[in-house]
């Protein structure tokens, strides 16, 4: 009977509603053209390694170039053919692999591949709801994600090669097909696959918001959602607000490509030909591009900070930190993202004092950045921590948000960037605090919700032989960049051999290079240990972390529409570990008040007098049976 | 089975509800999408003494303003009818409100006829004035989304899809419509003060 009430729910949340395509399955609808939100999450994740993979073998080829610049590679003529002839990268090659290397890790892994696999797997699971808003959209938004992914790699087979404007697209060096080869063809696949993205990422932001508002089990008030819940909505949120923006100045600069106006391009001579072009503001470009790119980086880290939370709450054995301080800082870091984009801005002439203002309010950004640090430590501080693979990424976030974030606040002021602008050292910051800590945030996800996904676990030693590689790998790679960068090394550059005061760092290139090499290598165990395990890993059970969250509540066997009978209700915060006066270390939010009359508190009733009472009366009768 | 069935008539309608709220949520990333034009337009104007939209703007905008404003009217109209199950005047009010549509998007492009006869081209060393086009053509594209989404509202009338999808449909098309209208209006007073 309770099949059946499924099956209806279900129907009726997909789009049609005549059709009865659940009762027979085949392979294209379950695992190809799938509505269901935790296929989606799977697709999203594999498509995300993949161009992670893809990304990173990229950075491997022109770290190869970096470390070796006067070495002649015959494998990668084989491979690359006339974009590394004689064995090594042509420059117009290696900014290509800097650019395509960019847009893959901050869009398709970091943006799609971490927001995309957790909101689809989490926002339903967690908040106990069969689906999300709009299953069709939701797959919708998984086959733009694809055809963008396709598009972009696409461009590696044009004649021209890729896009190489960088992954900013600065006109007009993306906007003049004759800059340098990659502006031909390869920039106009580059704009066509985003604007798929764009697309991609605004349905799936739509129907998170929708879910996460409208869509909540009963109980499940907003004070009751695990962290994760409220990362993953305050990053759609950023991204519906900032997506559009890019989508204007994509759209303008489609227009200086392909139709000849002038919004960004103005006093152009190519090779002694002045260029049609006369009036546009290149600057406006930057305004608009960076009125999306500051909040994307947010959009990058948000959900591996939710993530992290959660995981260092259930492996510490302790409630999180500061609940609202969390969410207090996640929304205060949402707002302040949308006021601070001039930072990244500070050398193209802004005026002085608009460049004071930007500098305030993104040193503002530290005070919630720090807040979460320091909660997170809070959490772990004398916790029975558990020391599986997911909690040694957490903890490695940590440690690069921290790292990575400090520089931060060297370059958010406005004198100290005209030095470090355009250096290594922005290099290093970045790769460190969201790179490095977000893909930190990704692994720890995927190794805590694997056994939600696959039903099986994965290998532990092998993800302790993959945490210590990444995370000493990382390291090596981008803390010496930190010195190139003081030394004024500008990042993009080619050959180091060419200027004189950049020979000295030869030597800790090759070093990089080798780190570089050997966390790459480190990526193997992951890859090995993540594609046997789906099939071969330990079987798992309900609930393999002790976790309190609703997810850990529904069978292993991953039905569609999450529970068997009916959504579970919901009685409190999602933080009960090691409450004091409660027999085991952790109590599920849907265990109601009622079956754990030892270890209420008086602030768990949220002043209801009738509970209070209640339990008044019971502690009273369980004191006299002590005496 | 009568119980679970209505049971799930009972899910349908509440199931509505996160769908309606995409529209608005679709309504906030559209706004947004203007929002990032107008404010780049301010940000090049204001750049230079010689940028600036230095023209007088036709006076068929006026005309595309009350044809959309009319068709806002009618829209609520039909909506109203829905509501009321007065299915023949729903009809009629949302076709209004198609043709009113596509006079606007007529009007609209005469008026870019009227800029070229003024040597006010696409392809300008002062940017704000292709900005016009930019501004005004992103707005024909959503008012074109906006006449699909009307089509569909009268097709599922014309097929006699059950009252709660009609609502439904009416509801989306509507919140959607007066939006355009909407944002019409703020553009067409954004224009008007940088004139």
């Amino acid at each position: 009977m309770s099949s059946t009430a499924i099956h209806h729910t279900l129907e009726h949340s997909g789009h049609g509603h005549d059709d009865h395509g659940h009762h027979h399955e085949t392979f294209l609808t379950k695992y190809v053209f799938s509505q269901d939100h935790k296929m989606i999450a799977k697709q999203f994740l594999i498509t995300g390694i993949i161009m992670g993979v893809i990304g990173m073998m990229l950075s491997i080829i022109f770290r190869i170039q970096l470390g070796w610049p006067d070495q002649s590679f015959p494998l990668l003529e084989t491979f690359l053919g006339k974009w590394a002839e004689g064995g090594r990268i042509k420059p117009d090659f290696y900014l290509a692999l800097v650019t395509i290397h960019g847009t893959i890790m901050v869009f398709f892994v970091l943006t799609a591949g971490l927001s995309g696999t957790f909101s689809n797997l989490l926002i339903p699971l967690q908040l106990g709801a069969r689906d999300m808003a709009s299953p069709f959209l939701n797959m919708l938004s998984y086959w733009f994600f694809l055809t963008a992914c396709v598009i972009m790699m696409a461009s590696f087979f044009v004649q021209s090669g890729p896009a190489s404007a960088g992954w900013t697209i600065y006109p007009p060096l993306s906007a003049v097909p004759q800059a340098i080869p990659g502006s031909g063809t390869g920039m106009t696949l580059w704009l066509i696959s985003m604007v798929f993205f764009i697309a991609s990422s605004l349905m799936g932001a739509l129907n998170y918001i929708s879910t996460i508002l409208n869509m909540r089990t009963k109980g499940m008030d907003m004070w009751k959602m695990p962290l994760t819940i409220w990362a993953l909505f305050l990053t759609a949120i950023l991204g519906v607000l900032s997506f559009p923006v890019l989508v204007a100045g994509v759209v303008l600069l489609i227009f200086d490509r392909s139709f000849g106006t002038s919004f960004y391009l103005s006093d152009l001579v190519i090779q002694g030909q002045i260029m049609p072009q006369q009036g546009g503001s290149p600057i406006l470009f930057q305004h608009l591009f960076w009125f999306l790119g500051h909040p994307e980086v947010y959009i990058v880290i948000m959900p591996a900070m939710g993530i992290a939370s959660e995981v260092m709450a259930t492996n510490s054995r302790k409630p999180i930190f500061g609940y609202h301080a969390m969410v207090y800082s996640l929304i205060g870091i949402t707002v302040l993202s949308f006021i601070v984009w001039g930072h990244h801005m500070f050398v193209t002439g802004m005026n002085p004092f608009l460049g004071g203002v930007f500098m305030i309010t993104t040193l503002i950004i530290a005070v919630p950045s720090a807040v979460k640090s320091f909660n997170w430590l809070a959490t772990i501080w004398r916790g029975n921590i558990r020391f599986t693979p997911a909690m040694m990424f957490a903890i490695g976030l940590v440690s690069f948000f921290i790292s990575g974030g400090l520089t931060g606040i060297f370059l958010g002021n406005a004198a100290l960037d005209i030095n470090l602008h355009d250096t290594y050292f922005v290099v290093a910051h970045f790769h460190l605090v969201m790179g490095s800590a977000a893909i930190c945030g990704m692994l720890c996800g995927v190794y805590h919700w694997f056994p939600k996904m696959f039903g099986r676990l994965m290998d532990e030693k092998l993800g302790y032989l993959h945490f210590w590689l990444t995370f000493i790998g990382a390291y090596l790679v981008f803390f010496p960049m930190h010195f190139m960068g003081l030394d004024g090394v500008p990042r993009r550059y080619y050959a180091f051999t060419e200027f004189e005061f950049m020979k000295e760092w030869l030597t800790v290139n090759t070093f990089v290079s080798w780190a570089a090499i050997i966390a790459a290598l480190g990526q193997v165990a992951f890859l090995w240990n993540f594609f046997n395990s789906i099939f071969n890993g330990k079987k798992a059970t309900q609930n393999p972390w002790e976790s309190n969250t609703l997810e850990w509540t529904t069978p292993v066997e991953r039905l569609h529409g999450n529970w068997p009978g009916e959504i579970p209700t919901v009685y409190r915060w999602p933080y009960d570990y090691s409450k004091p006066g409660h027999e085991t270390d952790f109590i599920p939010q849907t265990t109601p008040f009622s079956e754990t009359m030892s270890s209420n508190l008086p602030h768990d009733f949220e002043g209801n007098p009738e509970a209070e009472r209640i339990q008044l009366e019971w502690n009273r009768k369980n004191e006299a049976e002590k005496v | 089975m009568a119980v679970m069935l209505e049971n799930s008539v009972e899910q349908d309608r509440l199931n509505l509800k996160p769908k309606k709220f995409l529209m608005w949520l679709f309504v906030i990333t559209s706004f947004m999408l203007f929002a990032a034009l107008t404010s780049g337009f301010i940000v090049y104007t204001a750049g230079d003494p010689s940028r600036g939209i230095k023209m007088i703007l036709p006076k068929l905008f006026m005309y595309s303003t009350c044809a959309i404003i009319l068709s806002s009217v009618t829209m609520h109209l039909a909506y109203k009818s829905a509501k009321a199950l007065k299915f023949t005047a729903q009809k009629m009010y949302l076709a209004l409100t198609i043709l009113l549509g596509v006079l606007f998007f007529v009007l609209q492009i005469q008026a870019w006829k009227g800029f070229v006869a003024d040597g006010v081209f696409f392809i300008n060393p002062n940017a704000s004035q292709s900005f016009i086009y930019v501004i005004t053509g992103t707005h024909l594209l959503h008012i074109f989304a906006g006449i699909i989404v009307l089509i569909t509202a009268l097709g599922g009338i014309m097929k006699n899809i059950p009252q709660v999808r009609n609502l439904f449909r009416m509801e989306m098309a509507s919140i959607f419509w007066h939006f355009l209208d909407i944002l019409w209006i703020y553009l067409y007073v954004f224009l008007l003060l940088n004139q």
